[in-house]
């Protein structure tokens, strides 16, 4: 007879909530991009209603799992899913809350004209709402090599960033009257790169989770120097 | 809760050996068709308090007991015959003790006693209990073959059958997986979760992991006194009290 099946089904059930709670959160992205793109105030109003769904599964999830740990003395992979289960909510939950930021902003510019026609952001939301998608992706399925392309990506990201942090620097430097939708943009920009980087670290704990070797799978060393000399991106270091 | 709707309740229940008290005051209701764990370190009485429930502590001449234990709002000291009292609720010991004969005979045991004649009747008894205790895939072929030769993981299951050929309602079992190594301690975890369906369940268990597994609600002793009762996620998450806490987490003492 097999042992555990009662603590099996709880597991399967954490997965099923992790699914669950991960594809709302790509919703929530894919509204939040199409939002701004359309300056659509009610799809806005949407992903904070979606917001708070995300936020009660995110306890719910936490809940279940101190219940796991207290009553079912997890270990080996047992207490590694569970831990996967709790640190990955907590990125899952932020990325939605970046959603809700920009739509935020997105309701605050929904009666101006944008500074310029949005091209690179959009852009830059697409490849973090890929990364977002992948990541969730390579936990359904446990897939290392999958998470590890999404670790790879995040450069890309980070790369697109950089370049439209410059060009709104720009725009504001000969228009004053941009300042402050361009400020706006460049949170935007900046909620945008921090969802890739919560997609980087659902990717690593994927990785933990099968190979119990928890690692940091991105390095930022190439663009260290273009950050000493760009005075809008702090320095990760000093972040910590 | 309403009482009419408890499987078991005892109200201020003391119990003495000669002049040592080994309960004290304890009023606990449980619940049907629950698991119920009592923890608690050795010489807590949560043993001496299990036994009261199907009055095994009859057999000790110096035992005295006040207070009440109802089973199904009867009163166990008096208003229950002892034969019947122990049909219904049935016990599982630490050490599995099946008869020296069997595996079939083991099961039929009671149901013989308890008057079963017909064969075939007997042989739908045995084949349901065995299956119900999770034993019968692995029997099947030798249920004539000594029940001592089973290992221990599998002799506890065949007890298990035993108290389950009878049809009780609450099965009480005092530490059933002491003495089993921990694949077969799990199986028989298993099994309990399956039989909460149909029964009533109370353990005594010194694995507190094994308490936070199976059960539904935990009852922590000490001294004779329940400290702490409330729902097994409660117990094992927040307890209220700082002796639970400390007992739990290892501390005590």
């Amino acid at each position: 007879m097999v042992t555990r099946h009662f603590f099996d089904k709880e597991l399967d059930d954490l997965h099923l909530d992790l699914i669950k709670m991960g594809s709302l959160v790509e919703e929530s992205i894919e509204n939040t991009i199409l939002a701004l793109k359309k300056q659509d105030v009610e799809l806005a109003r949407k992903i904070f209603k979606n917001d708070d769904v995300i936020d009660d599964m995110e306890s719910k999830i936490e809940r279940n799992c101190f219940n796991l740990i207290a009553r079912q003395s997890p270990l080996a992979k047992d207490l590694r899913t569970i831990s996967t289960a709790l640190k990955i909510i907590t990125d899952m939950e932020r990325i939605a809350d970046h959603s809700a930021d920009i739509a935020e902003i997105t309701i605050r510019m929904a009666n101006e004209k944008y500074i310029k026609p949005l091209i690179d952001i959009p852009k830059m939301a697409e490849l973090a709402k890929i990364m977002v998608n992948k990541s969730i992706d390579a936990y359904i399925r446990q897939d290392v090599e999958l998470a590890q392309k999404v670790c790879d990506s995040d450069d890309e990201v980070d790369d697109l960033f950089h370049k439209i942090i410059l060009e709104l620097t720009n725009i504001m430097k000969n228009d004053p009257q941009t300042i402050e939708q361009a400020t706006n943009f460049m949170f935007i920009a900046k909620y945008l790169e921090r969802m890739a980087d919560h997609a980087t670290n659902i990717s690593e704990w994927v990785v933990y989770n099968v190979t119990g070797e928890h690692e940091h799978l991105t390095r930022h060393m190439d663009h260290r120097d273009d950050r000493i000399h760009n005075p809008f991106i702090i320095d990760e270091d000093s972040e910590k | 809760m309403d009482t009419a709707e408890l499987k078991i309740y005892t109200r201020n229940l003391d119990l003495f050996y000669g002049d040592v008290q080994a309960l004290k005051n304890i009023s606990i209701d449980i619940e049907e068709k629950r698991v119920t764990a009592l923890i608690g370190p050795s010489g807590c009485g949560k043993s001496t308090f299990l036994k009261t429930l199907n009055r095994m502590n009859d057999l000790i001449a110096s035992v005295r007991i006040q207070g009440e234990v109802f089973f199904d709002n009867l009163n166990v000291y008096e208003q229950y015959d002892i034969v019947e009292l122990r049909k219904r609720v049935g016990m599982v010991f630490q050490k599995p003790n099946p008869f020296p004969m069997s595996i079939y005979d083991n099961v039929a045991y009671g149901p013989r006693i308890h008057g079963v004649k017909s064969k075939s009747v007997l042989d739908e008894i045995v084949e349901k209990s065995l299956q119900n205790a999770a034993l019968w895939d692995e029997v099947k072929d030798r249920l004539k073959q000594n029940a001592m030769g089973l290992s221990g993981g599998q002799q506890q299951r065949l007890c298990i059958a035993r108290v389950l050929a009878v049809e009780p309602e609450v099965v009480l079992m005092d530490e059933p997986t002491s003495a089993l190594d921990p694949i077969s301690t799990l199986k028989i975890e298993d099994l309990i979760d399956e039989l909460k369906e149909k029964y009533t369940i109370i353990i005594v268990t010194h694995n507190m992991q094994q308490a936070g597994r199976i059960s539904d609600k935990t009852a922590f002793f000490l001294h004779g006194e329940i400290v702490e009762y409330d729902y097994t996620e409660k117990i094992f998450s927040k307890p209220s009290d700082k002796r639970t806490e400390d007992y739990i987490t290892g501390r005590f003492g």
